[in-house]
């Protein structure tokens, strides 16, 4: 791999441990990807929440936050990714003190790094958008599929290490999406049924998903631009690209007519044969919903997160439960970022939500909650979302989730059973 | 003389052990309970199994960026597979493999290792060179 000046210094650990550790393990990763040199990166997200750092993760974000001030703080606007538990609303949530306690240590070890506590994974809706052709190293699956898809900037998945590694060198190994050759198209989805809702773009997300299932495959997804309705929002492209990220691991997609690299069909393939379409239609949604299906179920959790709730999302839930009471035998949790929450704070939405017996949590977002611990401390088993990322996810810690319709959710979270 | 399959250059150190393969993929935070060592996604096809010494044969990695902090810790604890083999990986797995200093190798010439390994072979991976030796097999 090519380095510079600069770089050869940091090797040479001229710039401390911590800044020496971060390019040789860039160095392994970029030689492992056939990288041929670093490129600078405009900002690094970390995701590194405590269930997933664990006591030695945590131990060694310490070992660093030990080290001179000027060899550990970080060198590009580093940000972090939800956190495991809200320091606010764990009691409500029987998250436990020793949980707690482990996250304030990361929470000390991070900012002695200079990382800002952002604890989000809506940092494209909410802290420094990124612009198109920017590189940046982003954790978090869902942050990359928005920031390289409707934004047009460049990232790889960029695991809580590697972030952190990016924030101390100010770089990034050149792999992947960073690279032109990369960010082609390779399928072709043709969606012949508008999603009518947030659940629906996340099950189409979910089902193109299934098929592309591989890091390496870009989807072009056709149709979604010739609707009477106009071109999908934020929070639409945000539950479609989490759901595409989670079940297929993809990091990238274009959208003729919506999204910036992919003004036409044939740029979203550049200029390539246009492969034969895959059609999605309704029954596809419909045999999507039909894998989680429980009708008539008692339901234990009613969850609206991954991702974390925009302020419209905030405002959609606050409309549907108005006036109305949360079953005895069911929770509902909302999680959204702390700005977002200090939004809803000041304007009344987290009121309306906890009047009827919702819980408002910020900087987490469910799934990085020691979501099994929950589980148990609550007798918690069906799970209730609109969030198809969430019902890929959640199986794997015992519960059993449902995809429905934020209105859906809402009606069965009064009603103690999925309607 | 034993089965040399050769692959892309990996990540970590020379490694032996059993092989546990699957055509399926793997994340460690969707499939496995890792404070028990097995898969525990219903829908896995190891699910129940533990990986904990194994080395594993599996399509690709899955979505969820917490497998890169959680390699380490499940080495840390004594809880983790011996090597991971892939058809091909995403940059989590990778970068998790190079964090917790685990052996991983993916790319192989003769195409899916989950169709070239059986559960049980015994497998010498050789990372610095880029080759997985099937030693129980001619």
């Amino acid at each position: 791999m090519r380095l510079t000046e600069d770089e050869k210094a940091l090797l040479a650990g001229e710039a401390g441990p911590a800044r020496q550790w971060a390019i040789r393990h860039q160095m392994a990763v970029g030689a492992f990807f056939d990288a041929p040199d670093l490129v600078p990166v405009g900002q690094a997200h970390i995701m590194a929440d405590t269930e997933s750092l664990g006591e030695a993760g945590v131990a060694w974000l310490e070992g660093l936050a030990a080290l001179p001030e000027r060899e550990r703080r970080v060198r590009v606007p580093t940000i972090t990714d939800p956190r495991g538990l809200d320091l606010a609303s764990y009691k409500r949530l029987r998250q436990t003190d020793a949980m707690a306690a482990i996250e304030a240590r990361a929470i000390a070890a991070f900012e002695a790094l200079g990382v800002l506590m952002t604890n989000t994974c809506i940092n494209y809706q909410t802290v420094l958008p990124p612009v198109r052709g920017e590189h940046l190293a982003m954790g978090d699956t869902g942050v990359v599929i928005y920031s390289n898809s409707v934004q047009g900037a460049r990232s790889n998945f960029e695991g809580g290490p590697s972030a952190l590694a990016a924030g101390l060198t100010g770089r990034t190994p050149r792999y992947g999406y960073h690279l032109d050759a990369h960010r082609a198209g390779t399928r072709h989805f043709e969606v012949r049924q508008r999603p009518r809702d947030l659940a629906d773009w996340g099950a189409l997300g979910g089902i193109v998903g299934k098929v592309a299932n591989s890091y390496w495959e870009v989807p072009v997804v056709s149709g979604l631009d010739s609707w009477a309705e106009g071109p999908p929002n934020s929070d639409e492209l945000k539950h479609f690209g989490a759901a595409l990220a989670s079940f297929g691991s993809v990091a990238l997609f274009h959208m003729p007519g919506v999204t910036p690299e992919a003004p036409t069909l044939g740029h979203a393939f550049a200029g390539q044969a246009v492969p034969q379409a895959v059609s999605i239609g309704p029954s596809d949604f419909e045999a999507f919903y039909a894998g989680y299906a429980a009708a008539g179920d008692k339901v234990d959790v009613v969850v609206f997160a991954a991702p974390q709730l925009s302020l419209i999302e905030m405002q959609q839930v606050a409309g549907l439960i108005d006036g109305r009471r949360i079953h005895g035998g069911t929770t509902l949790i909302v999680t959204t970022s702390p700005e977002i929450k200090f939004a809803a704070d000041r304007m009344g939405l987290t009121a309306r939500i906890e009047a009827a017996g919702g819980i408002v949590a910020a900087g987490v977002c469910f799934y990085q909650s020691y979501a099994r611990e929950m589980a148990e401390a609550n007798g918690w088993q069906r799970l209730l979302t609109n969030s198809a990322k969430l019902v890929n996810i959640i199986a794997g810690y015992g519960y059993k989730p449902t995809l429905a319709s934020m209105e859906a959710c809402i009606d069965s979270a009064v009603a103690g059973r999925i309607v | 003389m034993p089965i040399v399959l050769k692959c892309h250059k990996g990540l970590g150190p020379t490694v032996t052990g059993i092989a546990l393969v699957a055509q399926d993929n793997f994340s460690a935070r969707y499939d496995l309970d890792r404070l028990k060592g097995t898969f525990s996604r219903p829908a896995h096809k190891l699910y129940g199994q533990s990986y904990v010494d194994r080395i594993l044969v599996l399509q690709t990695a899955k979505g969820g960026v917490a497998s890169a902090w959680m390699l380490r810790e499940m080495t840390a604890r004594g809880l983790a597979p011996k090597a991971i083999v892939f058809d091909r990986t995403n940059t989590i797995l990778a970068q998790g493999a190079a964090f917790a200093e685990l052996a991983m190798v993916d790319r192989f010439e003769a195409g899916d290792p989950t169709t070239l390994i059986r559960t049980g072979d015994e497998l010498r991976i050789e990372p610095a060179v880029g080759l997985v030796t099937i030693l129980n097999r001619d």
